[in-house]
């Protein structure tokens, strides 16, 4: 046990906590949205401490290990990104008058909560504080997705808080499920909802009790993933909201429930006796795939467009981890990173197209690559990364999917092959009505930083031509604990 | 533990699940409400006579929470909300009682089925707790999804709730149970208050979530 490793995991709760404080006590804009980066920047380089930190022995509440530091680390890296984003981001809101200062209070403090939440639920060494944690995430995402307090903003926070509270009553329920199933053997209280205690006992809880657990948590969590049939919550959120909080939503918060969702299926795998999560995942995870492929041709709103497509990518991440086996499950860890950062980036660039020509609907966005050429190729290199062309990484990470799932099983390999062209279709239709075209004319400036979406765009690309050998020795580890 | 003390037991998990069916034929929005109290003070006596048998203190303050907030804040609460809304004439379009009776049925036969197999061997009061609390969660489930009035989806979500209630009290010496229960009860108050802060009855002139469909931005 060593004390330095121990601060590194608390600093990464404790910042966020103290910044949401203060800034929920500061007034003025400037001011507390510099707060907030520089908070934002220091919980990532506490997180990347963890990295050369010796690790603490897992406590009844924290802990860090191979899966969840490469989640951390990845979730306050776009945290910070999104910081600087948001700060020009709603300072254009502010000058044009959509947002006013009153209405912004909290913003800031929100944000830092929203971090709280899924840093909390990402350490958590506990199943019943990783609930609260989700929870936690998602009461303060829901207050911001209703910022602009239009109809549409409401409907769309109303739609999010009563299906996503639907879906954390149901995970709520598998959690007790689970607790049911440890108590006779870990013994009765806290040390019951211990994930590394329960781990170590797996083999010896009920097997069934545990299958039925499972499909409650899939259910609830897959909520908050965004999975077909639940997913109706989350265009609307994507598109109503602020857009720094659809790029948080869409790169992290989906991310995290997925976390807790492969946390389960760990503890499933290491008892041996349930029925395997496998089906139920490859099924949902297929669904939401198809059914967001075919989704994305009607739409007219470029951030809802974006926000299917995620529905898209969750449904072939959960593919993926359904799949199973040390490939898939590589590419699936893989595509999750990628997608992140591809799916942040392309919200900073499309906020920045919705500020420069005062509108989301893609009928008014023409030819960008002739009046803002710098946001135009963005917009293709993002549209081109997310929709799998090489030579981002989502391509190298769609690839192994596909060859391993061919393998495997043939039949089920063509249907999401179908899928993954479905979405390309659309995505590339809509894509050159946008970037390319008779221009529309532009409605104004912006003063947000495009710094945030050139670094992750790099990133992607860099992962694509070439990922660094211990990164990939780290994934294929990680991959191989997922079984 | 005596036969008496698991035969009260039952008898109040069972009363969830019947309150739980009156909910789903009542076609006004006060007599909703009423039912609801009527389901969290069963609830709250469920739970302090878990408390009793279980030894266990902590769980009084959860049947506290039940009886004061969800018996008797919420209820009163929501009651006048109808009122100020002006919908409290409203009939609801139920989807016909006689075929939600029957879905509520065969929810509440499926929970028990299920969990009377997979939890053969766990204690008898656990095992039949949780079928009980599995069909309050099915059956509040029903309540959200064949009301078509924000009032009552909050109703049918809290009813839901209570079910978990009934599950993480039933599982001897769960621990978080009453934090987990406070923070619910933050939950459904942002629910209430959120109803209430943005007005949805004056933006959309109806509390029908039916016409919020109107506000997708799909059609042009």
């Amino acid at each position: 046990m060593n004390a330095y490793g121990f601060d590194a995991v608390a600093a990464v709760l404790i910042i966020p906590a103290a910044a949401a404080a203060i800034l929920a006590s500061l007034p003025g804009y400037r001011l507390s949205s510099r707060l907030n980066m520089l908070a934002s920047l220091l919980t990532f380089a506490a997180a990347l401490s963890l990295f050369g930190a010796p690790r603490p022995a897992p406590g009844d509440y924290l802990f860090i290990d191979d899966l969840n530091i490469v989640f951390i680390v990845l979730n306050t890296f776009v945290g910070f990104t999104t910081s600087v984003f948001s700060a020009g981001y709603i300072g254009h809101e502010l000058e044009t008058g959509r947002l006013t200062p009153a209405r912004l209070r909290f913003y800031h403090a929100m944000y830092q909560v929203m971090m709280l939440g899924m840093n909390l639920a990402l350490v958590a060494n506990n199943i019943g504080l990783m609930w609260v944690a989700i929870e936690t995430a998602t009461l303060s995402t829901v207050v911001m997705v209703g910022l602009y307090l239009t109809a549409e903003a409401l409907e769309a926070a109303w739609k999010y808080f009563i299906l996503g509270s639907v879906g954390i009553a149901l995970a709520l329920f598998g959690t007790i499920l689970v607790y049911m199933a440890a108590q006779p053997v870990v013994g009765e209280g806290m040390s019951a909802m211990v994930l590394t205690r329960l781990m170590d006992r797996a083999a010896e809880l009920d097997p069934a009790l545990l299958s039925v657990a499972f499909v409650f948590l899939m259910l609830g969590y897959g909520t908050k993933v965004g999975l077909a049939p639940l997913h109706a919550w989350l265009p609307d959120a994507h598109a109503e909201g602020p857009t720094p909080i659809s790029a948080v939503l869409s790169g992290l918060l989906l991310n995290v429930a997925l976390y807790a969702v492969l946390r389960f299926k760990l503890l499933m795998a290491a008892n041996h006796a349930t029925t395997s999560p496998g089906p139920l995942m490859v099924g949902l995870g297929l669904l939401s795939l198809i059914f967001a492929a075919f989704m994305l041709y009607r739409r007219r709103d470029i951030k809802r467009l974006f926000a299917y497509s995620s529905i898209e990518h969750m449904g072939i991440i959960v593919f993926a981890f359904g799949m199973g086996g040390p490939l898939a499950n590589f590419a699936g860890l893989l595509h999750m990173a990628m997608h992140s950062l591809t799916k942040s980036a392309i919200f900073y660039t499309v906020g920045l197209i919705s500020q420069i020509k005062g509108t989301q609907r893609i009928a008014d966005i023409r030819g960008l690559t002739e009046t803002n050429p710098a946001l135009g190729w963005g917009l293709v290199i993002g549209v081109a990364a997310i929709a799998g062309l090489p030579p981002f990484g989502i391509f190298m990470s769609e690839f192994l999917i596909v060859t391993s799932t061919f393998a495997r099983a043939p039949a089920i390999a063509v249907v999401f092959v179908l899928g993954l062209i479905t979405a390309f279709g659309a995505l590339m239709l809509r894509l050159s009505e946008m970037a390319f075209g008779e221009a529309s004319p532009g409605a104004g400036k912006t003063q947000a930083s495009y710094l945030p979406f050139i670094v992750h765009f790099g990133l992607v690309l860099a992962a694509g031509i070439f990922l660094p050998k211990p990164i990939v020795e780290w994934f294929q580890h990680v991959a191989q604990m997922l079984g | 533990m005596t036969n008496v003390a698991l035969d009260i037991a039952h008898l109040l998990a069972g009363g969830l699940v019947l309150v739980s069916f009156m909910m789903l034929y009542q076609d006004r929005l006060f007599a909703l409400l009423n039912t609801f109290a009527l389901h969290a003070l069963v609830l709250s006596m469920s739970v302090a006579w878990q408390a009793y048998i279980q030894g266990a203190d902590h769980l009084y303050i959860t049947a506290g929470i039940a009886l004061v907030f969800k018996a008797i804040v919420i209820p009163v609460a929501l009651h006048r909300m109808i009122v100020r809304l002006g919908v409290h004439r409203d009939i609801e379009t139920v989807v016909g009682v006689s075929q939600t009776m029957v879905a509520g049925m065969m929810l509440v036969a499926l929970s028990i089925a299920l969990m009377f197999k997979v939890a053969s061997d766990a204690d008898p009061l656990a095992r039949e707790d949780l079928a009980f609390a599995l069909s309050v969660v099915l059956l509040g489930l029903l309540v959200m999804v064949t009301r078509r009035n924000a009032v009552s989806q909050i109703v049918g979500f809290m009813s839901l709730e209570n079910g978990l209630v009934l599950a993480a009290t039933g599982a001897k010496g769960m621990p978080l149970v009453v934090e987990i229960s406070v923070a619910f009860s933050v939950l459904i108050a942002f629910i209430v208050i959120g109803v209430f802060l943005f007005r949805i009855r004056e933006r959309f002139d109806s509390v029908d979530v039916g016409a919020l469909d109107e506000y997708r931005g799909e059609r042009e």
